[in-house]
């Protein structure tokens, strides 16, 4: 029996649906990457990270890209990445399909990763999970949790801030109220009332990691109040930064070094190394321990570096002067009085 | 703490910040406005949007080194013509194939979403920052005290946003090709009959929308000065939703719009002076949403969609 016309032109009318669909489906799929290293180890270890936004957001992602790829400089790696998942059942699914492929090293990448990762974990005893920015790990011996004293850098970006700042208003533009962003600006806002308690520092959280154009307009607000001098955390800073540059405004970046968004206007970058404690877990699945452990980054350990912009052009005193408020938070003699 | 909200000076910055972040809204609405009054129903805007968000950026950008890349105008042709070829796309679907309006839509979202994720990926990177779009203060308008500042000092795209609300209220109500597209909208039947082509004066609708919306993606790239993966963040949707809540009146959008732009900028505002934090900081980030909904709650019980909204003509039939 032979097709009429109509059915046929709607059967090529779906086809042609689902085709937009499938090509649209194939943007964030996983890249397997082989990295080489030390040639005298047992084989390279799989890992396989999932994250919520972009692999070169130059924010929380990349950090853990960035530093799994820096370890796979020593070691030997074999490194896939999932990213764009910022969907807890989409990233469910990679996790799961991580630990079927065989993976040693899975890495959630997201604080709101940990619902699926208690269900998961039991079902893989042999695969090593991680998941952070988290302190809790379950009570389950292949789940490591890993966290950051963001406060720690957010309280020297502060301290350079008030010194920076002529109109003596700072803005924050602030994702959601949790987690290592709350730590950051808290430790910020108390850095800056330190080094100088008449400077006023507006804190705007704009409830989302993700909205560009939103960061755009809180940035803007900001700048329109007066601020001078502005910082943020999470991907959507991008769009403050777009704001902050031409407006004549300094910025202050956390997570990964920002100064390729405003190689004129960033000032320094608090930088996660999270190689720090990514080698203390590798080398503890290497002895058989798969996880329990909580790992956290802080400036004595190196797993949070200050990294500054000389062409920001900064009072190179004022920029000198942060290596004794890094050196007090050290010793304990600083405290944020955050987290 | 209010007292510092209810200054000259924080009016004038919410009004500004209002007309502003209204602008991408106001475009994509505009665009679908036309497209609907002619019975089609585009779910895809946001997709477009995007394309048309990176179209502009990456030309701006001009990471390549064209030699006719980099400039503003530039840049904005060429979203026009990625929203051109987009409605194209989409009228295919729908015209040609007599695909489901809505489901077309979605298609064409998520190819924008993907394609301009993976294009930007490839071959941007990272969130580079773009020479903005200078604002341009209108001569002795301007100048008058605040209401200068708060509607005459804006960037041309936003002029031209506010432009095209009269512009598209005289196509739609006062030419041939508006009646003709109030026609194929209500009754295409009864369009047919007497000599107009329904799919033609359609298509030309799903053209005028789909550049409204590119040029929306646009105006959001230099309100931004930057790309990232899913910029638009649902203000494709938010513009559909503004359709109906404009009773699909270019004037009643733009309404919306502004309402829309002036509960977000003030609850910037709010918030950026410390006014509201911690939890009601949360629960008035929804209330541009909140609104939105209850206001088309309202809208819908008076005001009926065009009669062949989302219905294809078949003259064979």
């Amino acid at each position: 029996m032979t097709m009429t016309k109509k059915p046929r032109m709607a059967l090529l009318a779906l086809l042609a649906v689902f085709t937009l669909i499938a090509t649209a489906c194939g943007g964030s799929d996983s890249d397997t990457t082989e990295a080489s290293g030390d040639a005298t180890s047992t084989g390279p270890l799989k890992v396989g990270i999932i994250a919520p936004s972009a692999s070169n957001d130059l924010a929380f992602s990349q950090s853990m890209v960035d530093a799994v790829n820096a370890v796979a400089g020593d070691r030997e790696l074999e490194i896939a990445i999932t990213d764009g998942t910022f969907i807890v059942e989409d990233a469910a699914a990679a996790i799961r399909g991580y630990a079927d492929d065989g993976f040693d090293l899975v890495i959630a990448h997201g604080s709101q990763y940990g619902g699926p990762l208690q269900e998961i974990a039991p079902d893989f005893p042999d695969v090593a999970f991680a998941w952070g920015t988290a302190v809790d790990t379950f009570g389950l011996p292949n789940v490591s949790a890993y966290t950051v004293r963001a406060d720690e850098g957010g309280y020297v970006n502060g301290t350079l801030a008030a010194q920076l700042t002529e109109s003596g208003v700072i803005g924050v533009v602030g994702p959601i109220e949790v987690g290592d962003a709350k730590l950051y600006v808290d430790g910020f806002v108390a850095g800056a009332a330190a080094q100088d308690s008449d400077v006023t520092v507006n804190v705007n959280y704009i409830e989302s990691f993700s909205d560009v154009a939103l960061a755009s307009e809180a940035a803007t607000a900001h700048i329109a109040n007066g601020a001078d001098v502005l910082t943020g955390t999470a991907q959507m800073v991008v769009g403050a930064t777009g704001v902050a540059g031409p407006a004549g405004a300094k910025w202050f970046g956390t997570q990964s070094n920002q100064t390729p968004l405003g190689p004129d206007f960033v000032v320094a970058s608090q930088v996660y190394h999270w190689e720090v404690v990514l080698v203390d877990m590798m080398t503890a699945i290497d002895a058989g321990n798969f996880g329990g452990e909580v790992y956290t980054l802080t400036l004595a350990n190196g797993g949070l570096e200050i990294e500054f912009n000389d062409g920001a052009g900064a009072d190179p005193a004022v920029v000198a002067g942060a290596q004794a408020t890094i050196d007090g938070i050290i010793d304990g003699s600083i405290k944020t009085d955050a987290g | 703490m209010w007292s510092n909200f209810f200054t000259t000076a924080s009016i004038v910055t919410v009004l500004a910040s209002a007309i502003r972040f209204a602008t991408p809204f106001l475009l994509a609405a505009l665009g679908e406005t036309v497209g609907q009054r002619a019975g089609v129903l585009n779910l895809g805007v946001e997709g477009v949007m995007l394309g048309g968000a990176f179209t502009a950026y990456y030309v701006r950008l001009n990471p390549s080194g064209w030699w006719w890349a980099g400039g503003i105008g530039t840049a904005i042709i060429a979203a026009l013509v990625v929203g051109l070829v987009m409605g194209l796309l989409y009228a295919w679907m729908t015209l040609v194939m007599h695909a489901e309006q809505g489901i077309s839509g979605i298609g064409v979202f998520l190819f924008g979403l993907g394609a301009t994720d993976l294009l930007f990926q490839k071959q941007v990177g990272v969130s580079l920052p773009i020479q903005p779009l200078s604002v341009w203060r209108v001569p002795l308008l301007g100048d008058i005290p605040h209401v200068g500042d708060v509607f005459f000092n804006q960037s041309p795209l936003v002029y031209a946003a506010y432009v095209l609300v009269p512009v598209i209220t005289i196509m739609i109500t006062r030419t041939t090709f508006g009646l003709n597209i109030r026609a194929v909208g209500e009754t295409p039947e009864a369009a047919d009959t007497l000599g107009v082509s329904v799919n033609l004066v359609r298509l030309g609708a799903i053209l005028i929308g789909n550049s409204l919306a590119a040029l929306a993606g646009a105006a959001l790239v230099f309100n931004t000065n930057t790309f990232q993966q899913n910029l638009t963040a649902g203000q494709g949707f938010i513009a559909v939703a503004l359709v109906y809540f404009g009773a699909w009146r270019p004037a009643g959008v733009m309404a919306g719009a502004l309402l829309f732009g002036l509960v977000s900028s003030t609850v910037l505002q709010l918030k950026t002076l410390g006014i509201v934090s911690g939890a009601a900081s949360a629960l008035t980030a929804m209330a541009p949403a909140i609104l939105t909904i209850a206001v088309l709650v309202i809208v819908s019980r008076r005001i009926g969609a065009p009669a062949a909204l989302t219905k294809h003509f078949d003259r064979n039939a």
